[in-house]
């Protein structure tokens, strides 16, 4: 980029807080000229590995002969479990339940068994056809529909939320009713795939490259498989084509292997899998089906309500739990639930491990609850918005959560009545009404659904943060945080934290990959964190530099602290206005430390999680969304007419950035909830494993119409950086009214007289499916 | 007919550069080439299979005698297949002073990036729409990146950025457009009428000199891999590591891309492109372009041919239904040997087709619907676009003066092993009134024409009610109906 000289006569810093600043790669990518680990030059000598995948779901190996796959051409090794110097396990929540590579026994159907190192990738892909293994089949767990909590496994101990006296006010209600929901899971489809490439260095170190949302935790997996302290690794990744979750534990597996074979081999390894491979061998969201039990009063008010969330979480914990623990966080959603007791089942089954993805279980929480009001509305005959409203969390009374805390911070209300406003809700609705009457092939229907989320990593200890700031003898600045960069402009939200705090140019802060080596101990970039506790962290370090400058110039000049101000690119002492980098030289020939390590936790925040009673949340977020939907009830497709959006961002750091990412997580959740499917054979392996069999969004399935507006209206009654709000996964579950609208022109076919109960992911086929049962149903 | 004459290397133009090549296996895709071999590593692999298009570079051709630029997939693309082309990648567009092209910077304008991994591939795509359409439609801009998958914007940016882009400059001043002469005599004077044989063994692929020069090589070696657009074969390398070797890449030959109307017909050669075959066959059957413009992405259909489409006999390929259903006949080739077969008898089972060794599909007749005669077909997709069919219906009909079903013809792809014809409901039609009750008779006869079955695309009770549903929408459309149909995501064209 050309230098140019900061501007010290300007008004205002280019690139502050609360301005649209570009995404600080978008010059690269457009050109290009963005590295991704696989587009780094390659080091002399550099081998590729590949995966030998299990082809049975449950089993145990009789015998594994590797003889061709080693003879093959270019093929230098063949990693097995034996080979593992140190534990052969990358469990990330010490459970020791995942192996790196499988050990005698196999639980999935696409399960990594050994490695194949080559020459070249392509060499070593073609060595691992080669493979020969004969397993031991055993009955394999596929589904859990037909599990029974009491009896069977789960991966990971169950969570029980209860609050208030259910079995009374049950058994007290006026309307009672049950029902049982699917909800699919969901492949990342992150567009660049999982990836590790590993340096041996000197001493046994390693420095690694992995695509990876949680660097630290690449670093403890690599040395506890290497068996080496933690400082001779080191982990690195300036930016991830996507993660959505999907990189915050499954790129342990690809950096673990690499590091192994590079330490093995004295050369660079790379591990770069084919899509196919990697959608088969890595985790996804978890699919739920979900049991509901609910009474209410003749306004549709809920007064009791029991729910139980199972889920599909594969042959391992990974981060089940904590996943299934905010399926029941959720399940909530923005309503009141006087009595109320929600419990998870997380179920160990012989597929892939299932894991974080966007939203982390809150979106099939808040799903399962959303069928609920729907439920209720269909058996008063009430429109669903209304039965949403009536079960608002009130602001000072009936605002207590399933896990006990208060909500302090509710705008649910206003954010929905601006809403059902600008989106015109009420004619609309009658519009379609009038349309459908006279429509016999295609009807429409529109929902309006609300969304609160919590902010904050329910495990408490997640919720810190570190930065480090260098300011250089010329006054450009080096920043470096724990977050990592996964597309959703997080290292420009901080550079602008950073410009805003010294009152520079963001031009004058440069933006570094993250690094184990320059901030230990991180948290994955997860749970919609990255701003908040990034931020902060890096504020904290520029204050404390920007401290010293101010002690500094005080104590030169003679003058008080509050003499000393910093104006952009330029700091007022006393009478004089000095350029920063005069002030930054100065104080360096004054001995002053010009460089800082930030730290941040958030405050407040407790769970106890076996009492299920806590305040797990710091904040939450709101939004609502409203859908409106065309079906063919021939065939069961459907056309996304026009949505309308007001998202709650506090007062955002960045308009632009939260608008991509609002847009973007609406339209990823409404892939999940339409066409994205996946489907397991008989025999427990993924049929969808490749963008040819799984269909995410493409641009003309966006909504017709695609208004999206910030409610940026309250600042974030919480003392966030610069009082913003968390923006990553809250809009994905705005995606809902999708689900609803589409369940609305269901509906229109029996008159809305009986409730479609239309599962996710609602493809053309399941919505036909719908419209024939109904059809069925209203006849007989 | 005299032998031509033999070059050992291919010869193309990768940006600026003129490249010639001796040693290229016949599987070497363009990706590879790129990424590994040139170190242009802007061009990036998100799914090898032709899906995401975070891989697509400009292919630059001529077609008759105009240098045209499409989209192409770089992932199942074979490098040998590029001889006399102009290959443009992303490294292509940035100006010598280092300002941004106009798409690129309509993108950073709009915040069309995020994660960015597939923004060198939606470059590519939006600059082949701005070359040829500068101010395209919404309905333009979304065809055009049907191929292209971003995972984190959600498109709106993108969309936007792309109806914004003639604001940032003129395809006039465009460089591949300034240099179109140049560039255009440089692949003329590469045309040497030579064909192309490199390698040996299993790496050893041939570009026929001409078809016929083609007709004789893969008469010679009847086992060879026909190559067209690459968009089968491609994956059965990257994702199965097939030997294709030897390999002859068709899809540089004239006569076989040609479509040609004669009273009453169209003579489509086989290796017409899905693109090139859109507006030809839209104009002459409407019906078909919608239903074109649901058959891969862009990138896809510039590589993909009609011919491929049928040779390779797959169950669900979506040109064999309407063509059987409008009564197309195949035009078969060996050595100098022709002969003619109706479309449906091509198909025989499942993985089977009435293809004697040595012998190609040279061309499709397909006779032009006779006046008064309704047709129409109809694609199922889990996904609109950009989607392989659960169940297509296509269906031709033309009715008596009294009424009465003169000629109807029903054809399906996704409910059998081959594209097949319904005998049964058609036998429920022929001689009786187009009314609803027949017409149901009719939809009740599908379940003794077919038994599908259940995979990840639908079920098999979803494949036979919506074949039975198409049957009533065709039947309902050809009344002229006044309320919708259908669910259309734009205005009737």
């Amino acid at each position: 980029m050309n230098r140019h000289a900061p501007d010290i006569s300007a008004a205002k810093i280019s690139g502050g807080v609360a301005t649209d600043r570009q995404h600080d790669s978008a010059h690269k990518h457009v050109t290009g000229e963005a590295i991704y680990i696989d587009d780094m030059p390659d080091l002399a000598g550099t081998l590729h590995g590949c995966l030998g995948l299990s082809t049975v779901a449950h089993g145990t190996i009789k015998s594994m002969d590797m003889s061709a796959v080693k003879a093959a051409p270019g093929v230098v090794t063949v990693l097995t479990a034996s080979d593992v110097p140190g534990e052969n396990d990358i469990s990330p929540t010490g459970l020791h339940d995942e192996p790196v590579l499988a050990d005698g026994q196999v639980q999935f159907f696409g399960q990594p068994i050994f490695c194949v190192i080559a020459e070249t990738r392509e060499a070593a892909r073609r060595a691992c056809k080669l493979a020969k293994i004969d397993y031991d089949w055993q009955p394999a767990v596929l589904d859990v529909a037909g599990l029974d909590p009491a009896k069977d496994r789960f991966v990971t101990s169950p969570l029980k939320l209860e609050r208030g006296d259910v079995e009374l006010a049950m058994a007290s209600a006026p309307h009672r009713l049950k029902g049982r929901m699917r909800i699919g899971g969901q492949d990342h489809f992150y567009l660049e795939g999982q990836i590790a490439l590993a340096v041996p260095g000197e001493d046994g170190d390693v420095t690694v490259y992995s695509s990876t949302q949680h660097p630290s935790e690449v670093q403890h997996m690599v040395s506890h498989a290497l068996g080496v302290p933690s400082h001779a690794v080191t982990v690195e990744i300036r930016r991830m084509g996507g993660g959505f979750g999907g990189k915050e534990t499954q790129g342990n597996l690809f950096a673990v292997l690499a590091a192994i074979a590079a330490k093995r081999l004295g050369r660079a390894v790379k591990i770069r899998p084919d899509r196919d491979d990697d959608m088969t061998a890595t985790g996804k969201r978890h699919d739920f089906v979900v049991d509901y039990d609910v009474g209410f009063d003749d306004d549709g008010r809920i007064l009791g309500a029991d729910y139980l969330f199972a889920a599909r979480c594969g042959f391992s914990a990974d981060l089940s739990g904590p996943v299934t623990d905010r399926a029941l966080f959720h399940v909530d959603n923005s309503y009141y639930l006087p009595a109320v007791r929600a419990r998870s089942a997380p179920f160990y089954t012989n597929t892939v491990s299932n894991t974080a993805f966007r939203g982390f279980g809150g979106p099939q929480g808040m799903v399962g609850g959303e069928r609920v009001m729907e439920e209720i509305a269909y058996a008063l005959g009430k429109d669903p918005l209304e039965i949403r409203k009536i079960n608002f969390y009130g602001t000072t009374d009936r605002n207590v959560t399933p896990y006990h805390q208060t909500v302090e911070d509710n705008v649910i209300h206003r954010v929905v009545e601006e809403l059902e406003k600008s989106a015109d809700y009420e004619k609309r609705k009658r519009k379609i009404a009038a349309f459908n009457a006279g429509s016999e092939l295609i009807k429409r229907g529109i929902a309006l659904t609300p969304v609160k989320f919590g902010i904050s990593f329910t495990a408490t200890h997640f919720n810190q943060a570190g930065a480090l700031v260098h300011v250089y003898t010329d006054g450009s600045v080096h920043l470096n945080h724990g977050g990592t960069e996964m597309g959703q402009g997080l290292y420009v939200k901080v550079a602008q934290v950073v410009a805003e705090e010294f009152q520079i140019d963001i031009d004058q802060v440069k933006i570094t990959a993250t690094t184990t080596g320059k901030v230990p101990n991180t948290s994955a970039t997860a749970a919609s964190s990255g701003s908040d506790l990034n931020g902060m962290a890096a504020q904290n370090a520029a204050r404390q530099i920007k401290d010293r400058l101010c002690d500094f110039a005080s104590e030169k000049w003679g003058l008080p602290k509050d003499q000393i101000k910093f104006l952009p690119n330029r700091v007022r002492i006393g009478n004089q206005e000095i350029p920063f980098p005069e002030l930054v030289k100065q104080a360096y020939m004054g001995r002053v430390q010009l460089s800082a390590a930030g730290f941040y936790k958030t405050p407040e925040i407790h769970w106890d999680r076996e009492k299920g009673r806590g305040q797990p949340f710091y904040y939450f977020a709101y939004g609502a969304a409203c859908a409106e939907v065309s079906i063919d009830t021939l065939t069961g497709e459907y056309m996304v007419e026009r949505v309308d959006i007001l998202h709650e961002t506090g007062r955002s750091l960045n308009r632009a950035i939260d608008i991509g990412q609002i847009e973007g997580a609406f339209i990823q959740g409404m892939g999940w909830l339409t066409t994205e499917e996946l489907v397991w054979d008989e025999k427990g392996r993924l049929r969808t494993h490749a963008p040819s069999t799984y269909k995410i969004p493409l641009a003309s399935d966006r909504p017709k119409i695609f208004n999206v507006m910030l409610a940026d209206w309250a600042d974030n009654v919480k003392p966030t950086v610069h009082r913003s709000k968390a923006v990553g996964e809250p809009p994905f579950m705005l995606a809902i009214s999708v689900l609803h609208a589409l369940s609305d022109a269901v509906g229109s076919v029996a008159d809305h007289k009986i409730c479609p109960r239309l599962d996710a992911p609602a493809t053309p086929e399941r919505v036909l499916m719908a419209v024939e049962r109904l059809k069925r149903e209203a006849s007989a | 007919m005299p032998m031509p004459a033999i070059r050992h290397h291919i010869r193309f133009l990768l940006n600026g550069d003129e490249i010639a090549l001796t040693e290229v296996r016949a599987d070497e895709t363009l990706l590879d080439f790129l990424r590994l071999r040139r170190s242009l590593v802007g061009t990036k692999e998100g799914c090898a299979e032709g899906d995401c298009g975070a891989c697509t570079v400009l292919v630059g051709r001529l077609s008759n005698g105009e240098l045209v630029y499409e989209g192409v997939n770089a992932c199942i693309r074979f490098l040998g297949s590029l001889d006399g082309c102009h290959v443009v990648t992303v490294e292509h567009l940035k100006r010598p002073d280092g300002s941004l092209h106009p798409v690129q910077q309509a993108l950073v304008d709009h915040h069309g990036s995020q994660c960015g991994f597939c923004t060198p591939g939606f470059v590519m795509g939006l600059y082949a729409l701005w070359m040829r359409t500068p101010k395209p439609t919404e309905r333009q801009i979304e065809t055009a990146l049907q191929g292209n998958l971003c995972r984190c914007t959600g498109y709106e940016p993108i969309v936007k950025a792309a109806k914004a882009i003639s604001g940032y400059g003129r395809v006039a001043d465009d460089p591949l457009v300034a240099e179109r002469a140049s560039v255009a005599a440089k692949l003329a004077e590469w045309r040497d009428g030579s064909r192309v044989e490199i390698g040996e063994g299993a790496e050893r692929f041939i570009v026929p000199a001409s078809l016929d020069d083609f007709a004789e090589v893969y008469a010679a070696e009847p086992d060879a891999t026909i190559v067209a657009g690459s968009t089968d074969v491609g994956l059965w390398v990257t994702k199965h590591f097939r030997e294709i070797s030897p390999a002859i890449f068709i899809g540089g030959l004239h006569e076989l891309r040609r479509v040609e109307r004669a009273e009453g017909q169209l003579t489509v050669g086989a290796g017409v492109s899905y693109s090139d075959a859109r507006d030809v066959l839209a104009a002459a059957i409407p019906a078909l372009g919608p239903l074109l413009e649901r058959i891969g992405g862009d990138q896809v259909r510039n590589m993909g041919t009609i011919g491929g489409n049928i040779a390779n006999g797959s169950p669900i390929g979506d040109t064999p239904p309407p063509l059987i259903a409008l009564g197309a006949t195949l035009t078969l080739r060996k050595g100098s040997t022709r002969r003619s077969l109706p479309l449906e008898d091509f198909f025989v089972d499942y993985g089977k087709q009435d293809r004697l060794p040595g012998e190609f599909v040279e061309s499709i007749v397909v006779p032009l619907p006779a006046k008064g005669s309704h047709f129409a077909a109809y694609k199922i997709s889990k996904r609109r676009d950009e989607d392989i069919t659960a169940a297509l219906g296509a269906f031709y009909l033309a009715l008596a003066r009294d009424g009465t079903v003169a000629t109807i013809r029903i054809a399906y792809g996704g409910m059998a092993a081959t594209p097949k014809r319904a005998a049964a409901a058609e036998a429920a039609l022929a001689g009786q009134k187009w009314n609803e009750a027949n017409v149901e008779a009719a939809m009740d006869a599908l379940s003794s024409d077919f038994t599908p079955i259940s995979d990840m695309r639908a079920s098999a009770e979803y494949r036979m009610m919506v074949a039975r549903n198409l049957l009533k929408r065709f039947f309902l459309e050809t009344g002229a109906p006044k309320k919708p149909t259908q669910v259309s995501r734009y205005e009737a064209a």
